[in-house]
């Protein structure tokens, strides 16, 4: 009870916490909108040529004739009513483009996270536990190696590796085969909905797409993860406590499972925050790459057709899972560290 | 000096990997240099009668789709996104170092204040920022530069605070009040100076992280525009031929970028060594 | 010796570092019977340490036994498998650390950390393991409603009875005690070293205590084995070792350690001119340390000859007038809500030395600090010589004409000096602040003040890493009065410094307060350093001062209980007549 009362509290905190940052990103978007590009209503007039007094009712009709700040407000309460306008490329509102195209990025950054946390946990704890040796040196170079290698160029020599040159990969466009039968939209997650329908065939083809690019994904974060975990732990088994666990006579199993891997997997626990935060930025590239139909890409593809609601609300969005994942971070911390709810 | 040259060649012998690494670094410094003078092709010319050509002894790496030396290019390139890195890092170094042990000096509201917002802005997926920057600022070098060194500064204030910070109370800090140093002076002559190495870790190992960025950015089609020759650039447009099978324009850019991310990296990491020996991960 | 439990002979362990291999202990005998209590003493980088962890198999990775045996209950155990050596752990022979807080797991309750040590050779339920965890919770007295607290949440010396219920969890024959009250006030001490011997006497066990206080080591063990760059130097029952010590080194030992009676001539006694430099034969010494003891300190008699008059600077004596040098009246300063000094007064007359007296948390160094306007006070007056000093604000008095009176020396030598000057810029640094004076006077300055100090010229050009922990604290002092001020505050100056050299600094600074008229106030935890080196004394506790008055009166008759008690708790090195008397 208390633990939950203190994680409660330490979820408030973190909330207000970030509440600057999630104010200084609207800002952020709202001047990118409104002051940046030039006039919208020139923008959104019907054509180079529109004439003045049709400029001058657009921006009547969008408010742009009041004083800045009451614009701000009008901003934050369309914002706060789930308005962020239409894009100008699809001629839908905002909010249902990016809700349609959220599942896909974020099945992507999740199984890209899964695989590189399966792989990256044991070679950290395995080179941890033998420093010096082969599977040491062999895991440090992995790590050095992993961060030099741009995202985009890993994804595209997989491509080259096994879909040109091996052949066993899919064609690297998209997240199903373009004449394969889409599922049911349910959750919108497509390995979820095979599943849920039944579809067996259709669940191996869209893991089968799916593979290539969360590897790229995985490679990416995999490094600062193994680093990370092999670091904390060769700081946790040099600690005196650990020294104390071994005087006692604990199996050496035991010291390492219940003492230093718990006391480890601490700070991991925040790099994983912050690496699927940077997921969330490097998603862009890859799903450039991939083709992949998730909100990277669409916010790009506004991006450069100077449509600028759908970047505004990218922008936001990412903000707001960015905030989700922290508190999730802070729960779980919370839950693995008596410290923090001491105080 | 001669003594500290003498530490430097002492300490580069015991450490193989940071001297190759070190060397390799210079040797991408002097190519990016002399770029203009030394690339075997003009790295603009086109001449499609020879494009996509494999690598050969002529084109080491191979021509484009415009049949322009890639060879080349990448030595052309080197310079732009070599400029681009250590612009923004310098930028936002010396913003970074100054705001940094200014807040962690004084301690108090303020100091926490920042610590929380930069903390924050760290965990914020930054590459988003740098993408929504460049758009609204306009797609010119000079706002990548801007935009990596916004989205870089966040680790200069929160390093520059953290090790003034541990310093802050120590005994020599205090005997230099007793010893008549005000504040700024002590911050000047005392603190920057102690933090100084640590940052060159930190440069060392952001130039990297720094070239990444931009050349992320310019592969999504923001900042620089072909046909300047830039490493994003030139993977972005080697990518359309790689189902076909034309590998070399992709993979080309796509090592020099990591030779020279793993450079500055690998620097970063032994001079950390070299520091502080404890610190080896 | 048959019947010995723990038999070493001729242990060599060596470590192997970046400038090379290490000898720690070399050629190291010992035993210890059934029951005994033996103490191993030495200073820092003697191989105490060592020894133990390579009992136990404990070692650090870099550190091997080379040669030697060492036998428990006559089996060798000197190269037991792992199997082996985990059966032996807690079972047959465990530990007690030093700096109980982070030796204990910080994310698991105490009350399942003890458990995990009796789980560790028991196989018994969970319920079991429990009720025999509150057993033990019992014996060391902490109350069972503490059992799922975690470290944190406990004082150092709770820590270090929980680190006590786990090392007799499963009734072991042997207990190492490595520096386990070390970091721990003395009041702290004395409670948990009782109990740990009482619990040992209670279990029949037997007790290796390693310590540098030989106070401590007289007081809770019958024999005392002196140990001295990786060897046994002397070792004799403990009455006898202290009265009639045979051994040069123990000799010294002996006397460094201050006792009741001791002055400070006393500390350095004959032995001084032959004291080695400082942390010779360290165990796990860096490379660039190597080369400096090849350099004599010079000893403090040719230190006394040496005529030192700091050169235009007023006359210390000569002051304007004769009122107290120094005056507080009612200091307060709180951090965070809470009271770190409360309604503190003190007078220092010129050339008068005030000792002040605490535990941690009795806010002494918060009064050095303030007194020294390092920090401001939340209220009261700070008068220096007339001047009402404490209404300049902290942060300006750097450029107030006081701030070269003032001069303090602090705890840590190593920590007070900038890593990135040479000794001769760290002396030389308020000098160009304060006095700025022309470039070869100060230099003259420098090398006076250094020489004053007993630093030879050529350690001037080192930075601090390549300096000795006693002479990081010698350019400590030389730099805090080559300006030449009038009071010195003394805040700890000796507490990270091993016995001996501690002897010769007090030494330094008594000679240095004689010959120029100094006036001291000096921080300590240590009573009879303070007494030894101050006219009167301040006892603090919490942030008030519960007693004050001159040494002697108050060590020959406390008025506080508080001081009574401190006096108590502070083991001597008492020659054996005083022991039997």
């Amino acid at each position: 009870m208390a633990l939950l009362h203190s994680i409660g509290r330490r979820v408030g905190k973190r909330l207000v916490a970030s509440l600057p940052a999630l104010l200084g990103v609207v800002v952020f978007t709202f001047l990118l909108m409104r002051v940046l590009p030039g006039d919208p209503a020139a923008f959104f007039a019907s054509g180079p040529n529109a004439g003045q007094e049709e400029i001058d009712e657009l921006r009547r009709q969008l408010g742009l004739d009041r004083p800045i700040p009451e614009q701000l407000v009008r901003y934050l309460y369309d914002i706060a009513t789930g308005h962020l306008g239409r894009s100008i490329t699809t001629g839908q509102p905002v909010v249902r483009d990016l809700a349609d195209r959220l599942p896909a990025s974020l099945e992507l950054s999740l199984c890209g996270l899964a695989l590189a946390l399966v792989l990256a946990l044991p070679l950290g704890i395995a080179a941890a536990l033998r420093p010096g040796s082969p599977v040491d040196h062999g895991v440090r170079f992995l790590c050095t190696l992993g961060v030099c290698v741009p995202t985009f160029v890993s994804g595209l020599l997989l491509i080259y590796a096994f879909y040109v040159v091996a052949g066993i990969a899919p064609d690297p466009t998209g997240r199903i085969d373009i004449f394969a039968a889409p599922p049911p939209d349910i959750t919108g997650f497509l390995l979820i909905d095979f599943l849920l329908v039944g579809d067996l065939a259709g669940w191996r083809a869209a893991a089968a797409q799916l593979l290539l690019p969360a590897i790229t994904m995985a490679l990416f974060v995999l490094a600062p993860l193994a680093r990370m975990t092999r670091a904390s732990l060769m700081a946790v088994l040099g600690s005196d406590f650990i020294r104390t666990a071994r005087s006692i006579g604990l199996a050496s199993w035991r010291v390492v499972m219940v003492y230093a891997l718990r006391n480890a997997l601490l700070p991991v626990l925040t790099i994983v925050g912050i690496v699927f935060s940077t997921m969330l930025g490097a998603n862009v590239l890859v799903e450039k790459v991939f083709s992949w139909p998730g909100i990277g890409s669409y916010a790009l593809d506004a991006l450069v057709a100077s449509d600028y609601a759908p970047v505004q609300g990218f922008v936001l969005l990412i903000a707001a899972i960015f905030v989700v994942v922290n508190l999730t971070i802070d729960v779980l911390y919370g839950i693995a560290d008596p410290r923090v709810s001491i105080e | 000096m001669n003594a500290t040259l003498r530490h430097a060649a002492w300490v580069l012998r015991g450490n193989p990997v940071t001297t190759l690494a070190a060397a390799g670094a210079l040797a991408m410094i002097v190519v990016a240099l002399l770029s203009p003078w030394i690339t075997p092709f003009d790295p603009v010319a086109s001449n499609v009668s020879n494009a996509l050509q494999p690598p050969s002894w002529t084109h080491w790496a191979g021509t484009d789709q415009l049949g322009r030396d890639i060879f080349s290019r990448l030595i052309a390139a080197a310079r732009l996104d070599l400029a681009i890195a250590a612009s923004a890092v310098g930028l936002s170094f010396a913003a970074g170092a100054v705001i940094g042990s200014f807040c962690g000096y004084r301690g108090g509201r303020l100091d926490r204040a920042v610590g929380r917002m930069v903390d924050v802005l760290m965990a914020f997926p930054l590459f988003v920022l740098a993408m929504a920057l460049v758009a609204a600022l306009g797609n010119r070098v000079e706002n990548i530069i801007i935009a990596t060194a916004i989205i870089n500064l966040p680790f200069y204030i929160r390093f520059a605070r953290a090790e003034v910070n541990v310093r802050r109370n120590a005994g020599w800090v205090e005997a230099a009040r007793a010893g008549g140093d005000g504040h700024a002076s002590i911050v000047l002559r005392f603190l920057l100076p102690n933090i100084l190495p640590n940052m060159a870790v930190q440069i060392s190992l952001n130039l990297g992280w720094a070239i990444l960025n931009a050349a992320g950015l310019s592969f999504l089609g923001l900042g620089v525009q072909a046909p300047t020759p830039e490493w994003g650039i030139m993977v972005a447009e080697g990518a359309r031929f790689i189902s076909t099978g034309q590998w070399w324009l992709v993979t080309f850019p796509g090592l020099a970028l990591m030779l020279a991310v793993l450079c500055f990296n690998l620097l970063g990491d032994g001079l950390r060594d070299i520091l502080d020996p404890r610190m080896r991960t | 010796m048959s019947g010995a439990l723990l038999q070493v002979e001729d242990l060599h362990v060596s470590f192997s570092t970046r400038g090379g291999m290490v000898q720690a202990v070399r050629g190291l005998s010992l035993d210890i019977a059934p029951g005994g209590t033996l103490a191993i003493v030495g200073e820092s980088g003697s191989g105490k340490s060592v020894t133990a962890y390579a009992v136990t198999q404990l070692l650090d990775k870099a550190g091997r036994i080379v040669r030697g045996r060492i036998r428990f209950r006559g089996q060798d155990i000197t190269r037991a498998g792992a199997a082996q050596m985990k059966a032996l752990r807690g079972a047959a022979i465990s530990m007690v650390f030093q700096s109980p807080r982070t030796a204990l797991n910080p994310i698991r309750s105490i009350g399942r950390q003890i458990m995990d040590a009796v789980g560790a050779h028991q196989a018994l339920p969970r319920a079991a393991l429990r009720a025999r965890a509150l057993e033990l919770l019992e014996a060391v007295r902490i109350p069972a409603a503490r059992f799922d607290a975690y470290p944190e949440e406990l004082s150092g010396g709770m820590c270090q009875r929980v680190m006590i219920a786990m090392a007799i969890a499963c009734d072991p024959a042997l207990l190492i005690a490595d520096e386990p009250t070390t970091g721990l006030d003395v009041t702290t001490q004395k409670a948990v070293m009782d109990l740990l011997t009482r619990l040992i006497a209670e279990r029949r066990m037997s007790l290796i205590l390693i310590t540098h206080d030989l106070g401590l080591a007289a007081r809770y063990c019958r024999e005392v084995a002196v140990m001295q760059q990786g060897v046994v130097v002397e070792r004799a029952p403990a009455g006898t070792l202290f009265a009639r010590p045979q051994h040069p080194y123990t000799c010294k030992l002996v006397a460094a350690s201050p006792t009741l009676t001791s002055t400070v001539a006393d500390l350095v006694g004959g032995a001084a001119a032959s004291l080695p430099p400082e942390g010779e034969g360290g165990a796990k010494r860096r490379k660039g340390d190597v080369a400096m003891d090849s350099v004599p300190v010079l000893s403090t008699e040719s230190v006394r000859a040496s005529p030192f008059r700091p050169c235009g600077a007023p006359s210390p004596s000569g002051g304007r007038n004769e009122g107290p040098l120094l005056e507080a009246h009612n200091l307060v300063k709180r951090y965070a809500g809470a009271t770190a000094v409360g309604d503190v007064s003190l007078d220092l007359r010129r050339g008068e030395s005030l000792g002040v007296v605490g535990e941690s948390g009795s806010g002494k160094s918060t009064l050095s600090r303030l007194v020294c306007r390092l920090i401001d006070p939340d209220g009261g007056r700070i008068l220096f010589d007339g001047h009402d000093i404490g209404a300049v604000a902290a942060r300006d008095f750097h450029a107030a004409p006081q701030r070269r009176d003032i001069q303090i020396v602090f705890q840590d030598p190593h920590d007070s000096l900038n890593p990135r000057f040479s000794a001769f810029d760290c002396i030389a640094h308020p000098l160009r602040r304060l006095l700025k004076p022309a470039e070869n006077d100060m230099r003259r300055r420098v090398q006076e003040s250094a020489e004053r100090c007993g630093l030879s010229p050529d350690l001037l050009s080192r930075f601090p890493h390549q300096l000795s922990g006693g002479q990081k604290a010698r350019v400590g002092i030389a730099r805090a009065i080559a300006v030449a001020p009038r009071l010195l505050v003394l805040d700890e100056p000796t507490a990270a410094l091993d016995v001996s050299v501690q002897a010769v600094v007090l030494k330094l600074l008594d000679d240095l307060r004689r010959d120029e008229g100094l006036a001291f106030l000096f921080v300590s935890h240590d009573l009879n350093v303070v007494r030894m080196m101050c006219d009167r004394i301040i006892v603090m506790r919490q942030g008030c001062v519960v007693e004050e008055g001159p040494g002697q009166e108050i060590f020959a008759a406390p008025k506080a209980a508080y001081t009574r008690e401190l006096l108590a708790a502070i083991p001597h090195v008492e020659p054996e007549p005083a022991l039997a008397g």
